[in-house]
């Protein structure tokens, strides 16, 4: 087991970050990212235990720690160190000692209303300066204090401490939610449920100054490290689950339907029914469900048809029972919906099942439970789905994959490829960045990883700041055809400099790769440069280790190879010898 | 809990916090003697020596730990 994935031991990591820090930097393709950390108390173990977790995560990160207890000033009156340093992302590491004035019971109403405003706009002015860096912010709200002078009134009346905190704690929140490229780590939650004695020690911040008892430092750390993670589009997308004693208890083979638990009037029935809605939850959320089960395929079927049963068969996009071995069939779920092992959870409750997955399919990550009882909090407290950004596509992914799965099968009847994509029926939608479309973009720039030619990340300021820019030449695609609307799927950026253009990015959705979409956005760049006086546009593919699959694929364009070493390739194209390249596609341009 | 368990205990402890098995821990062994022990690493130690031995450190005792001696003798106190 790596110590680092949940439910990791705190103590061991803490102990062993130097062995462990070693190891993991030996791993290969490790992105470097810039991270400032700015104290508003002890950052020591915090700035070790984040990397640890970013270097997990394959991010290796380069720190800037701010001044002790001087997250304020370093951000508002920073004296350049910080802007110069240019964070990818940026942690202020602030809690409740932050606070300066707490009310006291002999304020006034007025007094108390002073008081949380000058606290707000204490805050709220390191917050602006921060949005200035033009980076990932990432802001803890505050933990409950650990002594209520009015006891459970405290909680009620203005001047109680809790009342204060939770009236600053709705404030930033609502900043958070009104600022894009900021994100909350949410302390408030981690102090209650690792439960405040244990999250705060008077000693420890007697002599040490930490605001958070070091055993919990590790938890903090992988919260604000999941943050992360998602932004640079690592998250899983798709879960593969068991269904004997996983989402429902028994053996359907042996009890038939009727006889497995799953109905609500029995503990267990109500943990695996419980289970079941959570799921169909993360499907609301976009996460891809499938089936890998060790069963016939007809009697799995019956438990999804019972009337109690949350889930029905049509929540999952890769139903796989059989006798075949699990890791094949996870194999084949990864290349059916064309996404990498990797970036599936394994849920089954059998340690024989989970231990052949992990020998066959390292990349795949295994969900870690002993009960019924605790697989919610096993998949919800692991992250591996962190939401940092919501969009209405998410909702409709699983659709969009199902209907994959149906053009997958139409292909099947038709003699060429080329009829087959003409059957489709498909239209482009074409049309440079845009405000209504600038938080879609962003995101799928951040997960995008197999047709990535340059893997750049973009935060939403950037993209935002791409908008209207008379240097840059943007292009978002957008694909329906007769089974639907797959969304916002494609996306390029190009700036000019003089007569040549260079493709900073070019993305696409691998739920469309070969569709002609590739063509359709190629000519409407091409157009759109041309009209900007650019001559040649200059393309490179920079390799990781999912690109593999886009690294001719300028060549295949009519772009030249003007230098191939294994850091990058570069191509080069002659706008005026371009030739148009997609006839399948219908394209219509938007401005 | 003997004087030799809990020498080799802490020893244990050092030797994983600072990564290197060759570390052979002395009474009269200070910061000054290990490169990496800082006031953060001092913290570590601390944090997991209270875990290994199952105690807790009250204020008044680690305040004033000149030394490993110090500390051997602060967990035979405690965890004796």
């Amino acid at each position: 087991m790596n110590p680092l994935d949940y439910p990791f031991d705190g103590a061991t990591l803490l102990q062993k970050k130097r062995s462990l820090r070693r190891e993991l930097l030996q791993r290969q393709g490790l992105v470097e990212k810039k991270v400032a950390i700015l104290s508003g108390s002890t950052i020591g173990e915090i700035k070790n235990m984040l990397e640890l977790f970013l270097l997990n995560e394959g991010i290796k990160p380069e720190f800037f720690v701010g001044g002790y207890g001087l997250f304020y000033e370093n951000l508002v009156f920073d004296d350049g160190s910080l802007a110069a340093f240019a964070p990818d992302f940026l942690y202020i590491h602030t809690s409740r000692k932050n606070i300066k004035e707490l009310p006291l019971p002999t304020d006034s109403e007025e007094a108390v209303q002073a008081k949380l405003d000058a606290e707000w706009a204490r805050f709220e002015a390191a917050f602006e300066a921060a949005k200035k860096l033009g980076c990932a912010v990432i802001v803890n709200n505050f933990d409950p204090p650990t002594h209520r002078l009015m006891g459970n009134r405290d909680a009620v009346d203005a001047r109680g401490s809790v009342h204060f905190i939770n009236e600053l704690n709705a404030r930033i929140a609502t900043y958070v939610a009104k600022n894009d490229g900021f994100y909350l780590n949410d302390l408030a939650y981690l102090a209650c449920r690792f439960g405040l004695d244990n999250w705060f020690s008077e000693s420890e911040w007697y002599l040490y100054k930490y605001a958070v008892s070091m055993q919990y430092i590790p938890e903090l750390c992988h919260s604000i490290s999941l943050i992360i993670k998602s932004l640079l589009g690592k998250n899983k997308k798709g879960l593969v689950l068991d269904l004997d004693k996983t989402l429902w208890g028994g053996i359907i083979g042996e009890v038939g339907a009727e006889g497995v638990e799953l109905s609500t009037e029995t503990p267990g029935g109500m943990a695996y029914s419980e289970f079941q809605q959570y799921l169909r939850q993360l499907e609301d959320l976009g996460i891809l469900l499938n089936v890998a089960s060790k069963n016939e395929e007809s009697i799995a079927l019956t438990g999804f048809a019972r009337d109690d049963s949350p889930l029905k068969r049509k929540d999952f996009l890769c139903f796989k029972a059989n006798w075949e071995p699990k890791s094949e069939n996870i194999a084949k779920i990864a290349q059916e919906i064309n996404i990498l092992p990797e970036s599936l959870v394994f849920v089954d409750d059998n340690p024989a099942e989970r231990e052949i997955v992990r020998q066959q399919l390292p990349g795949v990550v295994i969900a870690s439970f002993d009960s019924p009882e605790g697989m919610i909090a096993a998949l919800d407290r692991a992250g591996y789905f962190e939401v940092t950004a919501l969009s209405a596509d998410d909702a409709k992914r699983n659709e969009m994959y199902r209907q994959n799965l149906q053009r997958a099968a139409a292909q099947q009847s038709f003699g060429s490829y080329e009829d087959y994509l003409r059957s489709l029926e498909m239209t482009a939608e074409l049309g440079g960045f845009d405000q209504p479309h600038a938080e879609r973009i962003t995101q799928l720039i951040n997960k995008t990883n197999q047709f990535n030619l340059t893997t750049r990340r973009y935060t939403a300021q950037e993209v935002e700041a791409l908008l209207g820019n008379p240097d840059a030449v943007t292009l978002y695609g957008r694909l329906t055809d007769k089974f639907g609307d797959n969304g916002l799927v494609s996306a390029m950026i190009g700036s000019v400099e003089g007569d040549r253009c260079t493709v900073e990015l070019w993305i696409m959705s691998c739920r469309v790769f070969k569709r002609n979409l590739e063509q359709a956005m190629m000519d409407e760049f091409v157009r759109r440069c041309a009209a900007k006086g650019v001559k040649t546009i200059v393309g490179r593919y920079l390799p990781t280790a999912k690109n593999l699959l886009v690294k001719e694929i300028y060549g295949t364009m009519g772009f030249e190879k003007v230098s191939d070493d294994p850091a990058q390739t570069v191509f080069e194209l002659d706008v005026a010898s371009y030739r148009r390249q997609n006839e399948i596609l219908t394209v219509v341009t938007k401005d | 809990m003997s004087e030799q368990e809990i020498f080799e205990g802490v020893q244990e402890i050092f030797r994983t916090v600072f990564d290197d098995d060759e570390i052979v821990l002395t009474r009269e062994m200070t910061a000054d003697d290990i490169e990496d022990w800082d006031s953060l690493e001092q913290i570590n130690l601390l944090v997991a020596i209270e875990k290994k031995f199952s105690i807790k450190f009250k204020l008044d005792d680690v305040k004033n730990l000149p030394n490993v001696g110090a500390m051997l003798d602060l967990v035979k106190r405690l965890a004796g």
